[in-house]
């Protein structure tokens, strides 16, 4: 075992005392001195450091289609994961002034697009926002969002609990014709980019 | 084909019936093969006969002004996040994989969305999938009248301001052969391999 991995904190500092030390430290001895005991004990441990503070939200892969003078609306498409049951109940963004969730769904070869009050993120189970399903919607742009540039988004989370956790992306602007669904077929030439 | 595996369980003059069919359906068709097109073949449909409408460059435009091009027709509006940039990206890739043949293809862009496509917009949009694409506008009422005749399904759904509303449309793809008659209808699922082919198949033959 690579004891390296885990820093021997400095002895007499007054940063003995600092949680992420006593983590270490307790985890360099649960290696080296292996014990169920030890290994059990760390569970707490890291729970009591991981706290309300850590973020259970990660936002991916976020981009905005890119828009050409007078549009004023174009969608958002990226992957959010959750470690704990959550929904994403709010979007924003200095780019629009009005900012919505949007699904869509092909029902008999007809687009439908309508505003949701949230969208559910399971634990574990990645939510995926992108062509051919949800998006966050960005309205009344008034100016175009031109490829290469990026777009500051801010998602709200709502767990269970009421707890809110916010998480702000910066979504690259990628070209107007990027990404067909996958359903299309051929959908990486004009894109550039992978769906999973 | 399932038609000929059911060939042995027919009578001898039902053979010949079945036959007697298919071959003037094969003849009359002797610029393709005897393949059916992976999109739905609406030839001889009384719907899509052609359009009254204005260019994004501003000039007035009929289906007759691309004779000797197949054209493809897609109805849908610029705010659309999703299905109508798409469209418009497999077209564009479409054309790519034609080649120098995808020279003679003309894709046209019709808005449903006459309040905020302006020509100006359609300009800037259009293009921006392939500089050879077209989009076209009209008033309200023509926009409704060449819907109607396409049997597009469009509807406005309200949104949270004035501007933000959204259209639900259908989504299919309009193709036209070199003399202007109404060929195929693709679906949305269709992909850019299926519509090549396709394509490729009416553009091979000349126009007379």
């Amino acid at each position: 075992m690579d004891r390296s991995l885990f820093p021997r904190p400095p002895r007499g500092s007054r940063l003995l005392a600092s949680p992420l030390f006593l983590l270490a430290r307790h985890a360099r001895r649960a290696v080296t001195r292996p014990g169920c005991v030890r290994w059990l004990s760390t569970v707490p441990l890291c729970a009591l450091l991981a706290g309300p503070a850590i973020a259970q939200v990660t936002v991916t892969e976020a981009w905005v289609r890119g828009t050409v003078p007078g549009m004023q609306a174009t969608g958002a498409f990226m992957r959010i994961e959750s470690r704990a049951d959550t929904r994403l109940v709010a979007a924003a963004s200095p780019a629009a002034p009005l900012v919505e969730i949007h699904e869509m769904a092909m029902v008999d070869n007809v687009m439908r697009m309508r505003a949701v009050p949230g969208l559910a993120v399971p634990a574990g189970k990645p939510l995926e926002l992108r062509p051919g399903g949800y998006h966050v919607m960005l309205m009344n742009l008034p100016r175009p969002l031109e490829r290469g540039s990026t777009v500051p988004i801010t998602l709200t989370f709502q767990s269970a609990d009421g707890r809110r956790e916010t998480v702000k992306v910066a979504a690259e602007v990628r070209p107007l014709a990027s990404g067909a669904p996958p359903a299309s077929g051929g959908g990486s030439a004009s894109g550039g980019h992978s769906h999973r | 084909m399932s038609a000929a595996r059911r060939v042995p369980a027919l009578g001898f003059r039902r053979r010949w019936l079945a036959a007697g069919m298919v071959l003037p359906w094969l003849a009359a068709c002797g610029e393709e093969t005897a393949q059916p097109f992976h999109s739905v073949d609406v030839t001889g449909a009384s719907f899509g006969q052609g359009f009254s409408l204005t260019d994004h460059t501003g000039r007035p435009r009929t289906l007759a002004d691309y004779r000797g091009k197949v054209v493809v027709l897609f109805f849908g509006f610029t705010q659309c996040p999703d299905a109508c940039p798409s469209a418009l990206g497999r077209m564009a890739e479409v054309r790519r994989r034609l080649g120098s043949e995808g020279a003679d293809l003309q894709v046209l862009f019709v808005t449903l969305d006459p309040e905020r496509d302006t020509r100006e917009l359609l300009s800037n949009y259009v293009p921006a999938f392939d500089p050879s694409f077209v989009g076209l506008y009209g008033s309200a009422a023509r926009i409704a009248e060449t819907a109607k005749g396409y049997k597009v399904f469009h509807a406005k759904v309200k949104g949270q301001t004035a501007s933000s509303y959204t259209i639900d449309h259908s989504t299919f793809l309009y193709v036209h052969d070199r003399e202007g008659r109404i060929r195929l209808m693709a679906r949305e699922s269709t992909t850019v391999e299926q519509l090549a082919a396709d394509l490729g198949r009416l553009l091979k033959a000349r126009a007379a």
